[in-house]
């Protein structure tokens, strides 16, 4: 039931018939651009993509494992509920929409809006880990799970663009970098990473160091700032009833 | 500290002549508007806690209560109501957007009611639905541009998705959350026998009710609150709700305190956390970002279900409409500024959008002179009062309509408009279990067959009278109206004549 395909040649929508029907391994060759690779797939499906997938890669997954060889585009993983997605490169905007379980490692930079919408339910609690950069709007409305932006290649500075955290009312934040973004919003706390809080993470960040040879010793031994909702959130306190 | 006192806006009428003071309007009242005075043996009521509901004076069993707006009013100003002066104190007070329930309730114009119906008189027969077989049924869904044939010239029968229903009408959006248990599962077992929808609305699907998915419409929100696989898969259709007619441009949020075990369960979302769907989706910015998201969910139901996209009717609705048509969805639904909500900002319900009239006629007017009309169906929503309505919004062009007011009305809703609350004394917009319970999902769904059955007789009823006998020949069959009272603006863009034209 494996597949070896050539995406370039199928086109996008047959090339996910196929991978709808496949099971197993799956490899697909010549990805350029061809969207919604994965979407909803299920955990009887180890899919390797070699080229750039295009937009929404791994929407709706649900257990499947993928892998890219190469930049993934925007929108990977979006209203994903379970699974891994493994980026050996950069991914697009909006990786991680309203994900819900599940971890996806990006070895590079991120786009805009990072994790947004992120949630956590139950045994559920999603994790993405970048590697670079990520640009602003970083966990903007997150209300659950784990993101982790390690900063590679940012000299110290914060490896995050403006507005990260903007409504955020759950979850966490980690952010390797010496010093904090200035420009948190009021509804998050921003606070010096402990041991202990390193150490809460650091599975995610050994997978990170062992799936693109990452030097782990200084990726634990880095300062980490957390960052978390604050608690006396003042958004419901806005209404009065008419 | 009085300065700004609130007197109450209705006053609870006791008749102690026919009281017998049971205390069943005590018992009744979430709102403990009525207390008992043992050294009396006298039920008492405190009108500020009263929210106007008539759960007391329903139930009552000596008709000894009644609920009347107060006559204590400011000195007579045509400019500052009594409204605008309270909405002033209140604010004043509290610092606080005001926030309201239910649909825009002021004298707007309704051109439902200036519009009048056609019926055949001599030269064209009318036709007895009681005798003559009439067709209501419905296909929404992208109907095929082409026939396509094989090799041996037989067509291949292959049709996009399509939702059949058994009449034009469907039950709008209401999330699990925003209304309770008891009053989703009569609208879903209602749907099931009546061969309609109902809309789960953002807040995910109760695993209960899966089994009524083959009349499930789900929807995809911002927030993606309870969506998953399983979730899609169960549905009929996939609905992206990109605006509301009670709230264009406002999200909606569900604050923690309503995130009770089972809410939380279905929206997926742990207990006690804020449930925030803001109004724009950060992942669409254009019509090809809207098409991303439309295939994307096609592509996760593997092309078998009819994705709608939903939008509030704002000024270029027809422009909007156009695009929407172009990004592969397969349904567009109108929703009107008079559409219900169970909490919008009260500036934002009625003050913005447009009539669900206006925008459906100039949405078909532009679909049908771009030459699109049939790649989606077009459903109308927000103020669908009566099977009339149904009738004149069909006859303007649309597919079907969704209700959502008039299906609570008939669940027993009096109106009180008072639902972000959350104490309805009706068992509708509450998650208190006590409250729940009073309504009965075996009476509900009963209530709600019988008010879609009698509005499907009348519209047979009102077709027949056109001499028409298949609800397809009335659609955008604006011949069939005339417009009463209404400007030449107004005629033109509704495309309808005048009453004597």
């Amino acid at each position: 039931m494996s597949a070896t395909l050539s995406a370039i040649e199928l086109g996008y929508q047959p090339l996910n018939d196929a991978v709808r029907e496949a099971k197993g391994d799956i490899v697909i060759n010549n990805a350029f651009g061809e969207r919604f690779i994965a979407a909803s797939a299920t955990g009887d499906k180890n899919i390797v993509i070699n080229g750039t997938p295009g937009n929404a890669l791994g929407c709706y997954l649900d257990g499947a494992k993928v892998t890219v060889n190469g930049n993934a585009q925007d929108a990977v993983g979006d209203t994903m509920n379970d699974g891994e997605i493994v980026v050996h490169g950069r991914a697009g905007d909006a990786l991680g929409y309203a994900m819900r379980g599940g971890v996806i490692y990006v070895k590079g930079d991120s786009g805009y809006r990072t994790g947004i919408h992120m949630k956590q339910y139950r045994d559920k609690r999603p994790v993405i880990v970048v590697g670079g950069r990520t640009g602003s709007f970083l966990g903007e409305y997150m209300a659950g799970g784990l993101l982790i932006v390690l900063g590679l290649y940012s000299s110290g500075l914060p490896p995050v663009g403006r507005y990260t955290g903007t409504g955020m009312h759950g979850g966490r934040i980690f952010l390797r970098c010496e010093t904090p973004p200035d420009d948190l919003p009021a509804q998050v706390v921003c606070e010096r990473a402990t041991d202990e809080d390193v150490v809460s993470v650091s599975e995610y960040i050994k997978t990170f160091a062992r799936l693109f040879g990452a030097n782990l010793e200084e990726l634990l031994g880095s300062t980490y700032f957390v960052l978390t909702p604050n608690a006396s959130n003042p958004y419901r306190q806005l209404y009065t009833a008419n | 500290m009085a300065v700004n006192y609130i007197y109450p806006d209705c006053e609870v009428v006791r008749n102690y002549d026919r009281c017998i003071s049971c205390r069943a309007c005590e018992r009744q009242c979430a709102n403990e508007v009525h207390s008992y005075i043992e050294e009396e043996n006298k039920v008492v009521s405190n009108d500020a806690e009263c929210v106007d509901c008539h759960r007391c004076v329903s139930i009552c069993p000596t008709r000894a209560l009644k609920i009347v707006p107060t006559d204590h009013n400011f000195k007579a100003n045509a400019s500052w109501s009594k409204t605008n002066i309270y909405e002033v104190y209140k604010q004043a007070e509290s610092g606080g957007v005001l926030l309201s329930s239910m649909g825009n309730p002021n004298a707007f114009p309704i051109y439902w009611d200036k519009i009048l119906l056609n019926a055949s008189q001599v030269t064209n027969p009318s036709i007895d639905p009681l005798r003559e077989p009439m067709e209501t049924r419905v296909y929404l869904g992208a109907k095929n541009q082409e026939v396509k044939r094989d090799a041996d010239g037989r067509v291949i029968p292959e049709m996009t998705p399509q939702l059949k229903l058994s009449m034009p009408v469907m039950f709008s959006a209401m999330s699990y959350g925003s209304i309770s248990y008891n009053a989703h599962e009569s609208l879903a077992r209602a749907s099931q026998e009546l061969g309609i929808f109902y809309n789960t609305g953002e807040g995910g699907l109760h695993e209960d009710f899966y089994q009524y998915g083959a009349n499930t419409i789900v929807q995809v929100a911002s927030g993606r609150f309870g969506v998953h696989r399983g979730y899609l898969d169960a549905a009929a259709a996939v609905e992206i709700k990109m605006g509301q007619g009670a709230k264009p441009g406002i999200g909606g949020h569900l604050p923690g305190a309503k995130i009770g075990e089972d809410v939380s369960r279905t929206r997926m979302i742990p207990v006690g956390s804020d449930a925030i769907s803001p109004a724009p989706h950060h992942d669409i910015y254009s019509i090809e970002d809207l098409r991303q998201l439309v295939f994307s969910l096609k592509e996760a139901t593997a092309y078998t279900k009819p994705v709608i996209v939903k939008i509030a009717a704002v000024h270029n609705v027809a422009a909007i409409a156009s695009g929407i048509a172009r990004s592969g969805a397969d349904i567009i639904s109108i929703d009107g500024f008079r559409g219900g909500t169970g909490a919008a900002p009260t500036r934002i319900r009625d003050n913005v959008g447009i009539p669900i009239e206006m925008a459906l006629a100039a949405v078909d007017t532009r679909l049908r002179e771009e030459g699109i009309r049939d790649r989606v169906s077009v459903l109308a929503a927000g103020s669908i009062r009566n099977s009339a309505d149904v009738v004149k919004a069909i006859a303007l062009g649309a597919d079907a309509v969704y209700i959502g007011t008039a299906a609570l009305l008939a669940l027993g809703c009096h109106l009180c408009r008072t639902c972000n609350v959350g104490k309805c004394n009706w068992g509708i917009a509450t998650q208190v279990p006590e409250l729940v319970r009073r309504l009965n999902p075996d009476v509900g769904y009963k209530r709600l067959v019988n008010l879609m059955t009698a509005w499907n007789h009348e519209i047979e009823e009102m077709m027949g009278g056109m001499g028409i006998n298949s609800i397809e020949s009335l659609k955008g069959n604006r011949l069939m109206l005339r417009g009463v009272g209404l400007n030449e603006k107004e005629l033109s863009i509704l495309g309808i004549k005048h009453a004597g034209e």
